[in-house]
C-alpha cells in the first residue's frame, strides 16, 4: 500500500480524478437530482427527493418526471432549442466557408509570412471575447459606422435597424468563433504535403477535382475538429444573443438563464440543462471515447 | 498570377473582417463625446476616466488574481490528467475517467455554471461549506473547466512524442519516478506553458460561469463590463478594449521577433 502511495502514477491519476468527480461529476448528478424533484416555494425552491412524513414517520420519495413532461409538451422550449441548433448550424457552415480558404492560404504561405499571419490570426482570439461582441454592438448601432457608410454612398436613405435581430446574432457568432474554426484547420493543412497536389495534377486532375478528391478528404479531421469547436459552444451561447439579439428569436442558453434567475424555477432549469446534455453531449462523448480507444489500440 | 490574386483578395477580406471591429473600437475610444458614435473630437478623456474608475480597476485586479491562481492549479491537474490519459493504461473505470476529463471541453458554459452553482448551494446546505459564494467558488469553477483544456494539450503532446526516449532512460537505469521528472516533463515543458496561458485566458475571459458562481466581492472584469454594455454603449469600455489590444499586440510583436530570430538561425 505504501509503495503505491510513493508511486507518482497513483497521484497522477488520483488527484485529477478526485477533483473532477467532486467538481464536475457530482454537480451534474445534482442537476439530475433537482431536475427530477418537485418545485415549491421557499429556499431552495424545490422539495427534497427523500422526505419523512410528519405523522407516520415513513419515508416519502418525491420524484417526478413532470419537469421533463412540461418542457417537452410546451412548444416554446422546443422552439428555443431548435433556434439554437439552427443558429449553431448556420454559423458553423459560414465559419467553415470563410475559414477554410484563410486556413489554406495561411498554411501554404512561406514559413516567414506564415508565422506573421498566424500571429495576426491569434491576436483577435486573445482579445476579450466580450469586447469583440461589444465591438459589433457599436458597429451595428442605428447611428453606427455601418449605417453611416451605407448612407454616405447613398445605398440607403435612413438608418437600418441592424441590431437586435437574429442576423446580428449570426454575425456576432461567426466573428467570435472564426478562430476556433481556422486554427484546427490550419493545424491539419500545414502538415499537408503539397506534393499530393502536384501528383494529382500530374495524373491529369483539374483544380476543382483535386480539391474535392485530394485536399478536402485529407483535411477532414481538421474540418470535424473545427466544426465541433464552433457548433457545440454556440448551442449554449448566452452572451451574443443577449448583446446583439432581439426578441425575434429566443435561444436555449437564454431560456435556462431566465428559468433560473427570473422565474426561479430550479427544477425546470435543471431539466432543460439535462435534456441539453442528453441531446448534445452524450453522442459527442461516445464519439470521443470510441475514437480514443481506437487510437490507443493502434499504438 | 490569377491564383495569387485570389489568394490576396481572400486573405485581405478575411483579415479585414477580423480587425475592422476592433479598430473601430480603438478609434472611437479617442472620441470626446459621451455618446459613443457621435464624433466630437480627439481626446484622452475616457482613458483618464478608465484609470479613475475604481470598480473597473478592482474587477481587473480580482480577474488577474483568480486567473493566475486558477491557471496554476488547472495546469498541475491538467498535466497529471493528460499524462494519465496518454501513458497510464491501468486506470480504474478508464472510460469514466476519459469522460470526466474531456466532457468539460464540450459542455456549454451555461450548463456548467448552473451545475456548479447548484452544487455550491447543496454543499452549503449539507456541510455549511463554502460559507458564501465569492472568489473561492469562482476559482474552483474556473479550475474545473480549465483542467480539460490543459489535459488535451498535454495528451496531444505526449501522444506525438516518442515513448522510446522514456524507455531508453529506463534501460539506462532511471527509475520511473525520475524518468518523469528528468525526461518527460522537460520535453513537454512548452506544452505546459501553453496550457497555463490557455487556462489563464479562459479564466480571464469567462463571463457565464463566473456570473453563476460569483458572490459579494468577486465581480470579475467580464461581469463588470457586461453590466456596463448590456443596456447600451460605454466609452470607458472602448478605452479598455484599446488598452487590452495594446498589451496583446505588444506581447505578439515580442513573440514574433523572438521566433523570427530563431527561424533565421535555422
Amino acid at each position: 500500500m505504501i509503495s503505491i502511495l510513493k508511486n507518482f502514477k497513483f497521484w497522477f491519476v488520483f488527484t485529477p480524478y478526485f477533483w473532477l468527480v467532486a467538481f464536475f461529476f457530482i454537480p451534474l448528478a445534482i442537476i439530475m437530482k433537482i431536475s427530477l424533484s418537485v418545485s415549491e416555494w421557499g429556499m431552495p425552491p424545490y422539495k427534497d427527493i427523500l422526505t419523512t412524513d410528519e405523522v407516520t414517520g415513513n419515508f416519502i420519495i418525491n420524484i417526478t418526471s413532470g419537469n421533463y413532461a412540461f418542457i417537452f409538451s410546451d412548444f416554446f422550449y422546443l422552439q428555443s432549442y431548435l433556434n439554437s441548433l439552427s443558429l449553431a448550424f448556420t454559423s458553423t457552415l459560414i465559419c467553415l466557408i470563410i475559414g477554410y480558404p484563410i486556413a489554406f492560404y495561411v498554411a501554404k504561405s512561406k514559413p516567414k509570412t506564415r508565422n506573421l499571419l498566424l500571429i495576426l490570426l491569434i491576436i483577435p482570439f486573445w482579445t476579450s471575447f466580450l469586447l469583440r461582441v461589444y465591438a459589433w454592438k457599436v458597429l451595428l448601432q442605428g447611428n453606427g459606422i455601418l449605417n453611416m457608410i451605407l448612407m454616405k454612398f447613398g445605398i440607403i436613405t435612413e438608418p437600418l435597424s441592424l441590431l437586435h435581430n437574429h442576423y446580428a446574432v449570426i454575425l456576432g457568432v461567426v466573428y467570435t468563433y472564426l478562430p476556433f474554426m481556422i486554427l484546427p484547420l490550419y493545424g491539419y493543412l500545414v502538415k499537408f504535403d503539397l506534393r499530393f497536389i502536384d501528383a494529382a495534377h500530374d495524373l491529369g486532375s483539374r483544380n476543382i477535382n483535386t480539391f474535392f478528391k485530394v485536399i478536402l478528404p485529407l483535411s477532414l479531421p481538421g474540418i470535424i475538429a473545427g466544426c465541433m469547436l464552433v457548433f457545440i459552444p454556440v448551442v449554449g451561447e448566452f452572451v451574443i444573443p443577449e448583446l446583439l439579439g432581439g426578441s425575434d428569436k429566443l435561444y436555449f442558453g437564454k431560456i435556462i438563464w431566465n428559468e433560473f434567475f427570473v422565474n426561479r424555477d430550479w427544477p425546470v432549469a435543471s431539466a432543460l440543462a439535462m435534456s441539453g446534455i442528453l441531446f448534445l453531449i452524450i453522442p459527442i462523448v461516445i464519439f470521443q471515447i470510441s475514437y480514443s480507444k481506437y487510437n490507443f489500440k493502434n499504438e | 498570377m490569377n491564383k495569387s490574386f485570389l489568394k490576396y483578395i481572400l486573405l485581405g477580406f478575411g483579415f479585414a473582417f477580423l480587425y475592422f471591429p476592433i479598430f473601430t473600437l480603438i478609434i472611437y475610444s479617442f472620441n470626446e463625446s459621451k455618446r459613443v458614435m457621435v464624433w466630437k473630437g480627439f481626446s484622452l478623456k475616457w482613458y483618464v476616466e478608465l484609470f479613475k474608475n475604481e470598480q473597473i480597476l478592482e474587477a481587473f485586479y480580482i480577474s488577474i488574481k483568480i486567473a493566475s491562481i486558477s491557471a496554476t492549479f488547472a495546469t498541475l491537474l491538467g498535466v497529471m490528467a493528460g499524462y494519465s490519459l496518454a501513458r497510464i493504461s491501468k486506470i480504474p473505470f478508464r472510460s469514466f475517467f476519459i469522460f470526466i476529463s474531456t466532457a468539460p471541453l464540450v459542455m456549454p458554459e451555461i450548463i456548467l455554471g448552473l451545475s456548479l452553482l447548484l452544487f455550491f448551494i447543496s454543499a452549503n446546505n449539507l456541510f455549511g461549506l463554502p460559507s458564501s459564494k465569492g472568489q473561492l467558488t469562482v476559482l474552483i469553477s474556473h479550475i474545473t473547466f480549465s483542467v480539460a483544456f490543459v489535459a488535451v494539450i498535454i495528451q496531444a503532446r505526449l501522444s506525438s512524442f516518442n515513448k522510446s526516449i522514456e524507455e531508453a532512460a529506463q534501460d539506462l537505469g532511471a527509475v520511473p519516478n525520475s524518468v518523469i521528472w528528468k525526461v518527460t516533463l522537460p520535453v513537454i515543458l512548452p506544452s505546459i506553458i501553453s496550457g497555463w496561458l490557455l487556462a489563464f485566458t479562459l479564466s480571464l475571459d469567462d463571463l457565464v460561469i463566473a456570473s453563476f458562481t460569483t458572490g459579494p466581492g468577486a465581480n470579475t472584469l467580464p461581469i463588470v463590463v457586461f453590466s456596463k454594455v448590456r443596456m447600451g454603449l460605454s466609452p470607458e469600455v472602448n478605452a479598455l478594449s484599446a488598452v487590452i489590444m495594446l498589451v496583446i499586440v505588444t506581447i505578439a510583436i515580442g513573440y514574433y521577433i523572438k521566433t523570427r530570430n530563431k527561424l533565421d538561425v535555422n
